[in-house]
C-alpha cells in the first residue's frame, strides 16, 4: 500500500495506508496504551484506553480501529485525553481487588503501569467490591475474577490464535465474565475446568493478573528474580524463553518460564513445554554426585577427581588394548552445538573412533545433501510466518512443534497464505489447510515418487486419486511455496520431494526434527559417517588437521550389535537413553566399559561404570540450531551444585586420559593484553566491552572450558557454520544453510527415528517433569475430558 | 390486548389499517395491501429511493437517519447477497409502537421489506422481533406465510422476474440488540455486542453482504409512501422531518396509547390535549420525551415541536417517540436510579466505560436512594456519567449516561434534599425490591 | 426425519428445528429462537438442550453457552409451569408495577426467580416488555395482560392455576 503522511502531537509520521494508527504511532516511538489492543489478533475496541484525538472527528476516536489516512492531524496526550484515561482506569479500579501485594502480575502489570501513569488515586465509591473465589482451571492455569479487566486477549489467543477455542464470555454487563468450556455442573469435581492445550497464552496476553500459571503462582516477586532469556530444551522449533531464576542454598533454581520480551524467533508464541517444563532442572531425582559402580555392582558416591581418573584411566587403557575402534560414543539432541562437536572431536581424535552417533530424529544428511550447490534454498523458521504458501508434508507440529504450528496459523489468518497440507493422519492443521491431501497409509514415498512424475505411484500415495491430482497441480501453480517435511520422510524419499521441490523456482525447504539441538547434533557430525557440516569421514577436507579414522563408523545399531557380540570395549553416552529409547538388551553392555553423562538414572544411566552428574541446557551457555538451520544463543539461567556441564566432562576426561587438552579445545587464543583494564572505569561499561571483545572474536578465553574457544573452531571448520558473533551474542537468530557435498552412500541406514512426543511429553526428560506430568494426567482424565470441544 | 386510542389531532398513515382486521391478508388487499410493491417493481429501484428522499422519512428507531438516503449507501454491486433487516426489538423503555404494528397491519411490514429489498437489490430479508413478542412473531408468521401462499414472496415476485424471501426471527432478551449491528450479531446466532463501525451495515452488514436495516415503523411507512407520494408525506410533517409518526404516551397521563401524530406536533399539546393531560388532575413533573435514553424535560420546557431537529435544540431527543409523563409525586432520585438500573441490567458488558459506569451510577444512586448518601454522590454521579459520555463502544453507554445527566443537572437540588433527608415526591420502590431484582 | 439420532426433543419439535436451520443462509442463524424454543419444551436450557444444539449446529457447547447466557429471556434452571413476568420498568413504575409485583410476591408466596413449591408458578421482575401504554403490565409465559389492578392479576392467576390460561408458545 501507498504511504500516507499524518501529524501526531505535531509530529510528522509516515505509514502504509490502512495501518492502524497505534500501531502507526508505536512505529513513530508514540505508544498509545491499550489493554484490548493486541497486535494480530481481532480488533475489539472494548477498553477505550487508546482514545486519541483526532481533528474534524466529533468524538475522541480509538486509535486501534482507525486506519492512517492522508493528512490526519492526531493527538494522543492532552489533558482530555488523560481525563478519558483516567476515568477508565478508576471505573475498573472500581471493582478491582488492588491486591497487588500478593498478585503474580504485580511489578509486571499494565493495569498497575496505566494507573501509575494516568493516575486514578482517589476511590469514588463506598460499595463493597464483587468478589468471586480463584479457580483452578486446570493444573497450569488459575483465573482470579475480580483481578478480571475483560479485555478479551486470553478469548482470543485461544481462539484465534491456537485455534483451540476453550475460553469463551458468558453472562453480559458486569456480571460478563471468561468461562473456560468444562462448566462446573459438567465436571466430576462440581469446578469448571478447561479442556486444551495447556500452552499458556492465555496468561501471557492477560495483562493484568487475572490468569496466573500454577507454576508460577504466589512463589515470588518478580525483582526477585534475575531473568534470563535463553532456549528451551524441548522440541525443535527452539523457542526463545525466559526462566526467572532465584538463588537457593544449592545454586539458582527456576521459578518461572515465560515469554518476557517476546524478542524471540518465537515472537508472541511459547508452548507449554516452553512455559512450565523447566522443572526438572529442579527434581530432587537429580544426580548431583559422581558415581562409580564398585566390585559388588553397586554405585558409590565419589569425588570428581576420582571419578574422572576412573574414567579416564580405563577408557585409555581399553583404547590402547583394543583400540579406538572398539568403542562407541552417543551424543544427545539437547547438547549445545559446541558440546556436541567437541564429544565428536573428542571421539575421532582422542578415542580414535568414528563410531559415533545420537538418536536421529530426521534425515539430515540426505536433507544437506539433495540440497548440495543450492543457495538459499533452505527455510528460517521466520519464513513460516511470511510465506505466501506451504506445503507441509508429514509431520504434526501442532502437537512436535508447536511454535511452527502457531506460526502457519498466522501465516493463514494474517497474510491468507496457502496451506496445502499432505498427512496419512487427519493432522489438526488442515483446519486452517487450503487442500488437505489424506494419504494412505505409509504412502509418504509414493507421494514423492508421484509428484516427480511417477504417475504409477499415484495408487500408493492416496486413494482419491482426484484429490491427488488437484493437490499436485495447485501446488506446482505456486511461485513461492515453503516445504515443510516431517520426518517420515527420510533417504530417497526425502530425496525424491527436495528433487519435486527444485521444480518449483521459488521454493524453500526445511526439515522437523523432533529436540531443540537434533539439527545442531547432525551439523556437528554426532555421525559415524559424516564429520561436522556433513563432510565425508573419507574426505576430511578442512579437519584434514585432526588427523582422525577416514572409514566410517558403527551407527547407533551397530554399536549394540557389536557390544551384544562382546565387541564393544567402551561406551560413552552423553544426554541419550539409547538403551530405553532404542530397546537395548541391558545384557548386550554386560562386558562394556560404560560411561554416562546424565541428569537422571535413566536406563542408560543405571548400566553405566561410571555417571558424571550434568548440567543441563538451561545451566550452560553455548549455542543452538533449531530444525530449520536457526543458529541461537543459550544462556546459562540455573545452577545446581553437584553437577556439570557436559562441555567440562569431556575435556576433563579427555584429560585424564592424557591428550592434548591445548589440542582438543583452542583455549587461550584471543587478544591476550586485556585482562580488564581497558574496560573502563564504570562497571555498567564491563559488559558492553566483553560483549565487543567476545562479539570481535578477541576475549580471552582463559579456560578450556569455554565454549567460545570451539565456536571459534566450528566457525573455522565447519562449513556454512559463517556466523555473526554480534548476531549471536544480542540473542538475535542467524540461519545457517549447511553446504553439504552431492555424495552417495551406497546402504547409509538414516536410523531416524521419531520421538513421538505430545503436547506433554519430551522424551526420556519430559518423565522428570513434574508439571508436563500433571498435565498429561489432567489431559487424559476422561470423566473430566468428555465434552465436545475443539482440541481434537 | 393493547387498546386502541384515537384523537383528532392525529393523521393516520401507518395507523391507517389498525383495527380493521388488516392481519388477514385478504383484508389487507382490500385496503390497498400490497398495490405500493407493485409499483415499486414497476417504477424501479431509482423511483424507489428518490421517493423516499422525497418523503422527508427519517428513522423511526430512535437515531433520525433519512431512509432515502441510507438506502442509496447500499453499493449497486456486490459479489455477496444483500439483505434487508427489519428492526422490531422494540426494547426502549416507554416505547411500544411496533407492538400495534405488528399487532394490526403485519403485512405492511412485509411489503415495506419488500420494497427495501427491491430498492437495494436484495432477494431476502429477516424480520426480527424481542422474544418477549411471541404472539406478534406467531402473526408476523402468519402473515408471511400468508403472503407466500399467495405467490407475494418467493420465487419471481409479482412477475417481477425477482425473488424475495422472508424470514422471521425472533430474539431472547436483550436491549441491546435493538443496536444494528448487535442485531446482526444476534441473528447470527452470536451475542447481542455491537460491531466495530466503520465497516457500516450498507457495505459489510449481515453474513458480510450489504444490509440495510430499518426500525419496523419506518419499513412499514414505506407502503403508504409509495403509494401517496414523497412530497405528500413530506408535508405532513415539519421541515426536514417528514410524515407522521406514532407516539407512544405513557406514565401519569389520562389517556394513554399510541397516537400517530404529523412530525412537530408540540409535545404540550400531546400531552395535555392528545393523552387527556395529566392523571387524576395532579401537577406535571418532568417529561422524558423519547424513550428512557432522552434526558428529561422540565414542565417550562415542553412547548415545543416533536421533531428530531426541535427536540435536539431543546436539549434532548426524540429518541423512540415513547414520552413518559411524570407527576408530581414522583421521585426524581427514584426514577433516575429505576432508569439507570435498567441500563445496567442491559449493558452488553463489552466496553469498560459503559460495563462499570452504568454499574457504578446504579450502586451510587442504590446507596443515596436508601438514605446512606453524601453530597459528594451526586457530583460523583454526574462525573461518572460525564464520563461514559461519547466514550463507550457503542450509543448504549450514552442512552445511561445521557437521561442521569438530565436528572442531576436538572434535579440537583431535589437530590441534595433527598441526602439530606428531605425527600420530594413519593417513593415506590422498597429496598427489598432494589436488593431483590438486579 | 430428524438429522440427529436420539434427539431429545419431540418429534415436532426435532422436525421444526430441522427445517430452522436450513432457513438462513448460515445455520448457526438459527442458534438464538432454537434456544428460546428449545426452552419452551423443556422448560429451561438443560446440558442436554446444549449438547443437542451444539450438535445440530456444528458448535461447540462452549459457544452454545456464551450466546445462551448474554440472553435474560433464556434460563438453566427449571421455572414454574406458569412464569409470571411483571414489568417495573419506568412506564409500568408510574402505574403501579410494584404493586403488582409486590401483590404477586404475597399471593404466590415467592420471589422473584423464585418457583413455587408445587411448580405451577414461577415469578420474575422483567425489563420493560413494551407494554407501556397499557401499563402496568405482565407476562405469563408468552401472554400480555395489561392494565393490571390487583383484583385482575387474582383473576389472571386463578385462571391458570385452574388450567384455563392461554399459553401460546
Amino acid at each position: 500500500m501507498p504511504d500516507v503522511t499524518f501529524t501526531v502531537d505535531g509530529k510528522q509520521v509516515t505509514a502504509p495506508a490502512g495501518t492502524l494508527l497505534i500501531d502507526a504511532c508505536k512505529s513513530a516511538g508514540l505508544e498509545v496504551p491499550a489493554f484490548c489492543y493486541y497486535p494480530g489478533l481481532s480488533l475489539q475496541a472494548a477498553c477505550r484506553m487508546c482514545v486519541v484525538r483526532i481533528e474534524k472527528m466529533p468524538k475522541l476516536q480509538t486509535a486501534c480501529t482507525t486506519p492512517v489516512a492522508e493528512g490526519m492531524v492526531v493527538s494522543t496526550e492532552t489533558p482530555e485525553i488523560a481525563q478519558a484515561r483516567k476515568a477508565t482506569l478508576q471505573l475498573l479500579l472500581g471493582n478491582h481487588p488492588l491486591d497487588c501485594p500478593v498478585c503474580d502480575a504485580g511489578g509486571e502489570c499494565e493495569l498497575q503501569d496505566m494507573t501509575f501513569k494516568y493516575g486514578a488515586g482517589e476511590s469514588l465509591y463506598a460499595e463493597a467490591k464483587n468478589h468471586r473465589e480463584e479457580q483452578q482451571w486446570s493444573p497450569v492455569v488459575f483465573f482470579d475474577r475480580p483481578r478480571c479487566i475483560l479485555c478479551y486477549r486470553c478469548v482470543r489467543m485461544c481462539g484465534e490464535g491456537m485455534d483451540v477455542f476453550a475460553l469463551g464470555i458468558q453472562n453480559r454487563g458486569s456480571s460478563a465474565v471468561i468461562a473456560p468450556n468444562i462448566p462446573a455442573q459438567l465436571s466430576p469435581d462440581h469446578l469448571a475446568h478447561l479442556d486444551c492445550e495447556q500452552c499458556g497464552m492465555c496468561i501471557d496476553a492477560c495483562p493484568v493478573g487475572a490468569l496466573t500459571s500454577g507454576a508460577y503462582r504466589y512463589k515470588t516477586r518478580p525483582w526477585e528474580m534475575n531473568h534470563v532469556a535463553t532456549i528451551c530444551t524441548h522440541c525443535g522449533d527452539g523457542c526463545k524463553t525466559t526462566l526467572g531464576v532465584r538463588s537457593t542454598s544449592d545454586g539458582a533454581e527456576i521459578v518461572r518460564g515465560d515469554n518476557r520480551d517476546k524478542s524471540g524467533i518465537n515472537g508472541d508464541f511459547l508452548c507449554n513445554k516452553g512455559r512450565y517444563a523447566f522443572d526438572f532442572a529442579n527434581s530432587a531425582e537429580r544426580i548431583t554426585s559422581p558415581l562409580v559402580r564398585q566390585s559388588n555392582g553397586e554405585f558409590k558416591e565419589v569425588s570428581w577427581e576420582e571419578a574422572f581418573a576412573d574414567a579416564g584411566k580405563k577408557l585409555r587403557e581399553l583404547r590402547d588394548a583394543r583400540g579406538g575402534s572398539s568403542i562407541g560414543v552417543i551424543g544427545g539432541n539437547r547438547l549445545t552445538n559446541e558440546e556436541a562437536y567437541l564429544l565428536q572431536k573428542f571421539a575421532r581424535t582422542v578415542l580414535g573412533t568414528n563410531n559415533i552417533d545420537h538418536h536421529r530424529t530426521a534425515d539430515y544428511v540426505t536433507f544437506a545433501q539433495a540440497l548440495a550447490g543450492q543457495q538459499g534454498r533452505t527455510a528460517s523458521w521466520r519464513d513460516t510466518q511470511s510465506y505466501p504458501a506451504v506445503l507441509l508434508v508429514g509431520g504434526d507440529p501442532t502437537n512436535q512443534a508447536p511454535g511452527t504450528a502457531w506460526n502457519l496459523r498466522t501465516d493463514v489468518r494474517l497474510n491468507k497464505a496457502r496451506l496445502y497440507v499432505a498427512n496419512t493422519d487427519e493432522i489438526k492443521l488442515r483446519r486452517q489447510a487450503k487442500a488437505f491431501l489424506r494419504l494412505a497409509p505409509f504412502g509418504y514415498g509414493a507421494l514423492a515418487a508421484y509428484l516427480t512424475g511417477d504417475a504409477a505411484s499415484a495408487s500408493n500415495a492416496a486413494a482419491d486419486n482426484n484429490a491427488l491430482e488437484s493437490f499436485r497441480d495447485a501446488i506446482k501453480a505456486e511461485e513461492k511455496l515453503l516445504i515443510l517435511i516431517g520426518s517420515e520422510l527420510r533417504g530417497a524419499d526425502l530425496k525424491r520431494l527436495i528433487e519435486f521441490g527444485l521444480t518449483i523456482p521459488g521454493a524453500k525447504f526445511a526439515l522437523l526434527s523432533d529436540y531443540v539441538n537434533s539439527r545442531g547434533a547432525a551439523d556437528m557430525g554426532l555421525l559415524p559417517d559424516m564429520l561436522p557440516g556433513y563432510v565425508p569421514v573419507s574426505t576430511p577436507g578442512p579437519f584434514a588437521e585432526h588427523n582422525a579414522p577416514t572409514t566410517n563408523g558403527l551407527d547407533m545399531l551397530q554399536i549394540f550389535e557389536a557390544a551384544g557380540r562382546g565387541d564393544l570395549s567402551a561406551l560413552y553416552v552423553v544426554n541419550s537413553n539409547p538403551i530405553s529409547r532404542f530397546n537395548v538388551d541391558p545384557a548386550a553392555l554386560k562386558d562394556t566399559f560404560v560411561v554416562v553423562q546424565e541428569m537422571f538414572m535413566t536406563e542408560t544411566a543405571k548400566l553405566a561404570d561410571v555417571i558424571l552428574p550434568a548440567a543441563n541446557l538451561y545451566e550452560k551457555g553455548g549455542s543452538v540450531t533449531n530444525s530449520y538451520g536457526d543458529l541461537q544463543l543459550v544462556r546459562k539461567a540455573a545452577d545446581r551444585a553437584g553437577v556439570r556441564t557436559d562441555f567440562e566432562m569431556i575435556v576433563r576426561v579427555a584429560d585424564k586420559m592424557g591428550a592434548d587438552i591445548k589440542s582438543l579445545v583452542p583455549f587461550g587464543k584471543g587478544l591476550r593484553a586485556d585482562m580488564g583494564q581497558s574496560r573502563g572505569a564504570q562497571s555498567g561499561e564491563a559488559d558492553r566491552h566483553a560483549v565487543w571483545l567476545t562479539a570481535n572474536n578477541l576475549e580471552p578465553k582463559l579456560s578450556p572450558f569455554d565454549p567460545w574457544a570451539i565456536l571459534d573452531e566450528i566457525q573455522r571448520l565447519v562449513p556454512g557454520y559463517n556466523l555473526l558473533r554480534l548476531q549471536l551474542l544480542s540473542g538475535n537468530d542467524q540461519h545457517i544453510e549447511p553446504e553439504a557435498t552431492a555424495s552417495s552412500s551406497p546402504g547409509r541406514r538414516d536410523l531416524v527415528l521419531p520421538s513421538g512426543d505430545t503436547l506433554f511429553t519430551s522424551g526420556t526428560l519430559g518423565r522428570f517433569s513434574p508439571a508436563l506430568n500433571d498435565v498429561q494426567r489432567y489431559q487424559g482424565n476422561e470423566p473430566l475430558i468428555q465434552i465436545h470441544t475443539a482440541a481434537e | 390486548m393493547p387498546t386502541l386510542v384515537s384523537h383528532p389531532d392525529e393523521v393516520k398513515v401507518i395507523s391507517r389499517r389498525f383495527g380493521q382486521g388488516a392481519a388477514e391478508i385478504d383484508k389487507y388487499l382490500e385496503l390497498d395491501g400490497y398495490k405500493a410493491v407493485q409499483k415499486a417493481i414497476a417504477e424501479g429501484p431509482e423511483w424507489i429511493i428518490n421517493t423516499m428522499k422525497a418523503s422527508g422519512l427519517r428513522g423511526r428507531g430512535g437515531a433520525g437517519f433519512p431512509t432515502g438516503m441510507k438506502w442509496s449507501f447500499v453499493p449497486k454491486q456486490s459479489e455477496k447477497p444483500k439483505y434487508v433487516l427489519v428492526n422490531g426489538d422494540e426494547s426502549e423503555p416507554g416505547t411500544c409502537k411496533d407492538h400495534v404494528i405488528f399487532l394490526h397491519d403485519p403485512h405492511a411490514v412485509i411489503e415495506g421489506t419488500m420494497i427495501a429489498g427491491l430498492a437495494i437489490g436484495s432477494k431476502m430479508g429477516f424480520i426480527y422481533l424481542r422474544g418477549e413478542y411471541r404472539y406478534l412473531l406467531k402473526i408476523m408468521e402468519k402473515a408471511v406465510a400468508d403472503a407466500y401462499a399467495k405467490g407475494f414472496l418467493g420465487k419471481n415476485i409479482f412477475g417481477s422476474g425477482v425473488d424475495f424471501d422472508i424470514v422471521t426471527q425472533s430474539g431472547a432478551g436483550a436491549y441491546e440488540v435493538g443496536e444494528e449491528s448487535a442485531l446482526m450479531e444476534s441473528l447470527e446466532g452470536k451475542r447481542g455486542v455491537p460491531r466495530i463501525k466503520p465497516p457500516f451495515p450498507a457495505v459489510v452488514g449481515l453474513y458480510g453482504g450489504p444490509t440495510v436495516i430499518n426500525n419496523a415503523e419506518t419499513i412499514a411507512s414505506a407502503p403508504h409512501i409509495l403509494l401517496m407520494g414523497g412530497e405528500e408525506y413530506a408535508k405532513i410533517g415539519s421541515e426536514r422531518n417528514g410524515g407522521t409518526r406514532l407516539f407512544g404516551i405513557s406514565g401519569h397521563v389520562e389517556r394513554p396509547g399510541v397516537y400517530e401524530l404529523p412530525m412537530g406536533y408540540n409535545l404540550k399539546k400531546a400531552i395535555y390535549d392528545v393523552a387527556g393531560g395529566i392523571k387524576d388532575g395532579k401537577k406535571l413533573k418532568a417529561v422524558v420525551p423519547g424513550g428512557s435514553s432522552c434526558p428529561v424535560l422540565l414542565p417550562e420546557e415542553i412547548d415545543v415541536g416533536l421533531d428530531f431537529d426541535q427536540m435536539g435544540k431543546a436539549g434532548t431527543m426524540l429518541g423512540s417517540g415513547g414520552i413518559v409523563v411524570l407527576d408530581e409525586t414522583v421521585s426524581i432520585v427514584e426514577f433516575a436510579l429505576r432508569t439507570i438500573a435498567f441500563y445496567q441490567h442491559e449493558s452488553c458488558g463489552w466496553c469498560i466505560p459503559c460495563r462499570e459506569g452504568t454499574d457504578w451510577i446504579k450502586k451510587t444512586l442504590t446507596r443515596v436512594y436508601n438514605g446512606g448518601g453524601s453530597k459528594k454522590d451526586v457530583a460523583n454521579v454526574q462525573y461518572l456519567a460525564e464520563n461514559m459520555m461519547g466514550r463507550t463502544f457503542c450509543p448504549l453507554g450514552d442512552a445511561a449516561a445521557m437521561p442521569t445527566l438530565g436528572f442531576v443537572k436538572k434535579f440537583r437540588k431535589e437530590f441534595e434534599d433527598y441526602i439530606e433527608g428531605h425527600k420530594a415526591g413519593t417513593p415506590i420502590i422498597t429496598v427489598e425490591q432494589l436488593v431483590g431484582a438486579h | 426425519m430428524s438429522t440427529i439420532t436420539n434427539s431429545i426433543f419431540t418429534p415436532e419439535t426435532a422436525a421444526r428445528f430441522d427445517r430452522l436451520v436450513t432457513l438462513y443462509p448460515v445455520k448457526r442463524s438459527a442458534l438464538v429462537p432454537m434456544l428460546l424454543y428449545a426452552q419452551d419444551e423443556v422448560g429451561y436450557v438443560s446440558d442436554a438442550v446444549v449438547t443437542e444444539i451444539a450438535e445440530r449446529l456444528d458448535l461447540l457447547e462452549l459457544d452454545v453457552r456464551n450466546v445462551l447466557s448474554y440472553y435474560s429471556m433464556l434460563r438453566t434452571k427449571p421455572a414454574g409451569k406458569y412464569n409470571v413476568q411483571v414489568c417495573t420498568n419506568i412506564s409500568c413504575m408510574l402505574r403501579g408495577g410494584y404493586e403488582i409485583l409486590d401483590h404477586c410476591k404475597h399471593k404466590l408466596g415467592i420471589g422473584h426467580k423464585e418457583v413455587t413449591a408445587d411448580k405451577v408458578f414461577s415469578l420474575e421482575e422483567v425489563e420493560c416488555i413494551g407494554a407501556c401504554c397499557w401499563a402496568p403490565a405482565m407476562q405469563v409465559n408468552y401472554d400480555f395482560h395489561d392494565n393490571l389492578t390487583t383484583v385482575k392479576v387474582d383473576e389472571i392467576l386463578e385462571t391458570y392455576r385452574a388450567g384455563q390460561g392461554k399459553d401460546v408458545k
